[in-house]
């Protein structure tokens, strides 16, 4: 036996021991495999530029997508709301899905209620479960507003939150001035993303339109003060406080609407926090006023700056900004906008950061990427890489659109580095495997996923997304301003110079190499 | 400091009627009667359960699908799984259960694959039954080697009036008797995951065993033929398993479901004895296999010393005295092992208290695994159990033991905050909550992504990562220094 009490076998090492080499050998036998040459046939034919085609002729199956439901952007925006527990109407699972989700990314607990629905309240509705729902969270979880989103079984039957809540609260299941705040979510339409949009439109909508009739129409009296909105993103913890870091820097009076940065961020030290920190309902209400309001992802906010634009504030719009230009185009942007200088001490990181990108380009020139996730994301990570002279030959969003695909073909035509590089809107990952084998690139970037992606195709993998769950507090890192494109400079160099190391290490063959000094 | 066995009683009546202070009257007098205490002689715990989760309360539990897809049917390894409705479900399922398995993940192998049909509102309107034809034509394109499909539905499919058994008959037919199991797990469903189990073993039945055509069948049997039934596999536990049973003298003909093969499922009919892990979410099949195949089954536990070799002679009292001898030369050959782990391990666990919240089997089955290391569980309850668990429990738990089912959030952290336990065993969406509390946690679900934690080799890394979790330095640092207690 292999296992040792002194030095304990963990599972990675435990079953390449002799006796389960030889009982996996043994299982076989009951499995009824393929024979070994048509596997290794099969495997190498999915490698071909014959495979990717008929891969690309999929018309109803999707393997390995980039993107989530809904109501998960509907949590998001709900935690991100002082005090705010997020209640999702329809199936339970939903909710254990979503918080799971969370938990495993942030490394943090993740409140969220279901209303529960099962048979009878899809023959019947889910009108009982709204008003016993709100009713119990209210009673329980004592949050300061409730935020309903929907799952696809609600969407499915119909159900109409705006009546749903009105009835209860006329049950008595929250006082009638609680803030119960909502948005349809079905899950068959868009994507996280869009989730996102509806619900944070739904705060805002609630806050800003009298409260579904339940209060007037408050009237916006215009200040000075800028409104911000981060977009779901995987990296809200660190972003959020650096983008509020560099508009205190500027003297620009802000709002961050929908701030998740203090509670997927809480300490431990002996105390839960189910809710911290997060967009005071005040603040929210008071957001109205403001002179404009910046979205960081526009394919997230779309919706949302619309209804902004509506209230006659400017908007804004950026996409998911990483590196030099696009974060020169922020602060110039907020500089416009709030008459406000950009001081000197954000010069500075400006300048660091050229000089990091100074000292290390020779390393990234020319190197080949593959990019997926979000299409804001795809798009900043996309530009930033033009910038560094490396090329986004591959930039797969399985929730962007025609224009987003347009959009990028325009960022890839101004830059010499994109004329070899293409975007794919609503593609998946078991596309994008194809796209690797039959156009390799040197590295790619994505969430946890793509490490599929990386034992098939070889392509060493940088994570950058979400969800990242096999690598510890990468969110707590900002990827916005100065600094943040730092930390996305690094992480890429980081993978660089461990691949040239891996490709270098073998005594007397490759170690020549070995280079101390790079 | 100890209390006596009648203090505790009152002190958890006490306290669950201070937790059940909290909610309004309805939902009080309903939680109520989820929440006890364990008296010795009494035939169950004294909890009601397998019933509807109240709206609102933070309930721990998921859904049949999960049941299906995530726990039955996505291990098998060599048919594809199609989750069936909007991106979602699967995308949250998505390779996160740990089922290990040995195969070309997308070649022979789909496990940790996320296969979706991806709804959009068009399928919601005109139906999905087209695409869902469409999808299974593409998937026999792209994936040539796969042995088999299954249709996991969502909760939309049952609502939108789908008709997945035709299209599934269609394609079996089209596709030269291939296997097509349409299963109706839709996640409204039933109560928890546990109708999903329920749902999945009756599809295995129906469109598995219903199917199998006896004079094709070239399965040659022998006499030690048995089955692996609920065991998933995670991070290993039925490798850590089958290891001993083969050691014993035994064939493993099939594991249900962790690494396991269509192949596997349709040569169990052939077993002579299943030997069941997780009884709540396979004892419908097993009872199926003895109804119509006369195979017994037997239930087993495979965590610490005392249970598996307990466990070992159960099993071989089913078979010859060769059977028998192997058990206990099985026995005898890890017996040092477990010496050296127990004496490892337990001066630096004895007396730890356990607070466990759990699905399946666990709630119960890895208490005598505490206990082998000197520690003792003080409160332990079931996600989705039925009375049969809570009977079964019996068997475990001491006199005065906490018990609470379908546990909410709430409820959790007043009875731990009140109990103080040195260990918290629960899920991920538990451990955050309690390790900021100050507990020390390891999730009970996943392994925290360790393991295996099942058999001899499992037991060690049981007891280090319980050691890792209670002695973990950092415990004694959650208090800010400068700041008065």
């Amino acid at each position: 036996m292999s296992q040792n009490a002194e030095n304990v076998l963990d599972h990675f090492n435990l079953f390449r021991s002799p006796e389960y080499i030889e009982m996996f050998e043994n299982k076989k036998q009951f499995e009824n495999r393929e024979p070994a040459d048509k596997l290794e046939q099969a495997r190498e034919w999915t490698k071909t530029w014959e495979y990717r085609e008929k891969n690309f002729a999929r018309e109803a199956l999707t393997v390995n997508p980039a993107k989530a439901c809904q109501p998960l952007g509907a949590v998001f925006v709900a935690v991100g709301f002082e005090s705010t527990l997020p209640f999702v109407h329809g199936s339970q699972g939903c909710v254990a899905y979503y918080r799971s989700h969370f938990s495993r990314h942030f490394k943090e607990p993740s409140s969220c209620v279901s209303s529960s629905m099962t048979e009878d309240a899809a023959v019947f509705g889910g009108l009982n479960n709204m008003i016993d729902g709100l009713a119990n969270a209210h009673a329980m979880y004592k949050p300061k507003m409730i935020a309903v989103s929907t799952t696809c079984m609600a969407e499915v039957i119909g159900d109409d939150l705006n009546a749903f809540i009105k009835t209860a609260k006329e049950k008595g299941s929250v006082p009638e001035e609680f803030d119960v705040p909502f948005a349809h979510t079905p899950a068959f339409v868009g994507s996280h993303i869009t989730g996102y949009d509806n619900a944070l439109l739904g705060v805002l909508k609630h806050f800003w339109d009298g409260k579904a009739g339940t209060v007037p129409v408050p009237e916006r009296v215009p200040n000075e003060k800028i409104n911000f909105v981060g977009g779901f993103d995987g990296y809200t913890v660190g972003n959020q406080r650096e983008v509020s870091r560099m508009l205190d820097l500027m003297g620009v009076e802000h709002t961050l609407l929908c701030d998740a940065s203090d509670v997927w961020d809480t300490p431990t030290d002996g105390e839960f926090r189910m809710y911290d920190g997060g967009t005071t309902l005040e603040d929210a209400a008071a957001a109205l006023h403001a002179k404009a309001t910046v979205s960081m992802q526009e394919y997230c906010t779309t919706k949302t700056l619309d209804f902004c634009a509506s209230k006659g504030q400017e908007t804004l719009a950026f996409n998911h900004p990483v590196g030099i230009a696009a974060t020169d185009q922020f602060l110039m942007g907020i500089a416009k906008l709030t008459g406000k200088a950009i001081p000197e001490a954000l010069a500075r990181e400006r300048g660091r950061l050229v000089d990091a990108i100074a000292d290390s380009n020779a390393h990234i020139h020319g190197k080949k990427f593959a990019i997926y996730g979000d299409p804001d994301l795809c798009y900043g990570l996309a530009a930033f890489l033009l910038e560094l002279g490396a090329e986004p030959t591959h930039v797969l969003a399985t929730n962007g659109n025609k224009d987003w695909a347009a959009k990028m073909q325009a960022l890839f035509d101004r830059s010499p580095f994109g004329k070899s590089c293409h975007a794919y809107a609503g593609k998946d990952l078991w596309h994008m495997r194809s796209l690797l084998f039959t156009e390799p690139v040197d590295f790619l970037i994505g969430n946890t996923y793509g490490k599929y992606l990386e034992r098939d195709t070889g392509t060493p993998l940088i994570r950058i997304g979400f969800p990242v769950f096999d690598r510890h507090h990468h969110h707590r890192y900002p990827v916005w301003g100065y600094q943040g494109a730092m930390n996305v400079l690094v992480w890429i160099l980081d993978k660089i110079f461990d691949e040239i190391d891996k490709n270098t290490i073998v005594p007397a063959k490759t170690d020549y190499s070995f280079d101390i000094i790079r | 400091m100890s209390m006596t066995v009648e203090e505790t009683k009152a002190r958890n009546k006490a306290l669950v009627d201070e937790v059940l202070s909290v909610y309004p009257d309805k939902t009080a007098k309903r939680r109520g009667k989820h929440l006890g205490t364990y008296e010795e002689g009494k035939s169950d715990c004294g909890v009601k359960s397998n019933v509807k989760s109240i709206p609102g309360v933070m309930t721990i539990r998921g859904c049949a699908y999960a049941g299906s897809k995530g726990v039955v049917w996505g291990p098998i390894k060599d048919m594809i799984h199609i989750s069936h409705g909007p991106v979602g479900c699967g995308q949250y399922s998505w390779a996160a259960r740990r089922n290990y398995y040995i195969g070309t993940t997308g070649v022979d192998t789909f496990v940790t694959m996320q296969f979706t049909s991806d709804f959009q509102e068009k399928d919601i309107v005109f139906g999905g039954d087209k695409k869902l034809a469409k999808i299974i034509d593409e998937i026999e394109v792209l994936f040539p080697l796969n042995h088999g499909i299954t249709v996991q539905s969502e909760c939309p499919i049952g609502l939108i009036g789908d008709d997945i058994e035709a299209v599934s008959k269609a394609k079996s037919k089209e596709y030269d008797g291939k296997t097509i199991v349409p299963v109706r797990c839709e996640g409204f469903r039933g109560v928890s995951q546990s109708l999903g189990h329920h749902i999945a073993n009756d599809s295995i039945r129906d469109w598995v065993f219903d199917k199998l055509d006896p004079e094709k069948s070239t399965f040659a049997s022998t006499p030690y033929d048995v089955a692996i039934i609920g065991d998933y596999n995670i991070g290993g536990d039925a490798w850590s398993s089958r290891i001993l049973l083969e050691e014993m003298g035994l064939r493993v003909v099939a594991q249900w479901s962790g690494d396991g093969s269509i192949a596997e499922l349709e040569a169990t009919p052939k077993a002579k004895l299943n030997v069941l892990h997780c009884y709540r979410s396979m004892n419908y099949i097993s009872r199926h296999m003895e109804e119509k195949y006369g195979i017994p089954w037997v239930e087993y536990n495979f965590f610490g010393p005392s249970k598996i070799a307990a466990s070992l002679r159960e099993i071989a009292s089913h078979f010859d005295d060769k059977i028998k001898e192997g058990a206990e030369r099985v026995i005898a050959k890890y017996q040092p092992l477990m010496q050296a782990v127990v004496d490892k391990y337990r001066p630096r666990l004895e007396g730890k208290k356990v607070m466990l919240f759990v699905g399946g089997l666990r709630p119960r089955h890895v208490i005598g695994a505490y206990e082998d290391l000197g520690m003792e569980v003080i409160g332990t309850g079931y996600e989705f159990g039925h009375n049969d668990d809570y009977q079964r429990t019996t068997h475990y738990v001491k006199d005065g033991t906490l018990i609470y089912d379908d546990v909410t959030g709430y409820e959790f952290e007043q009875f731990v905050d009140a109990l103080q336990p040195d260990l918290v065993a629960s899920g991920i969406k538990e451990k955050y909550v309690f390790q900021k509390m100050g507990f020390p946690f390891r999730q009970m679900h996943s392994w925290d992504y360790s393991g295996p934690y099942h058999g001899y080799d499992g037991f060690a890394i049981f007891a280090r990562d319980m050691d890792m979790a209670i002695n973990n330095p950092v415990w004694s640092l959650t208090k800010t220094p400068w700041k008065a207690a």
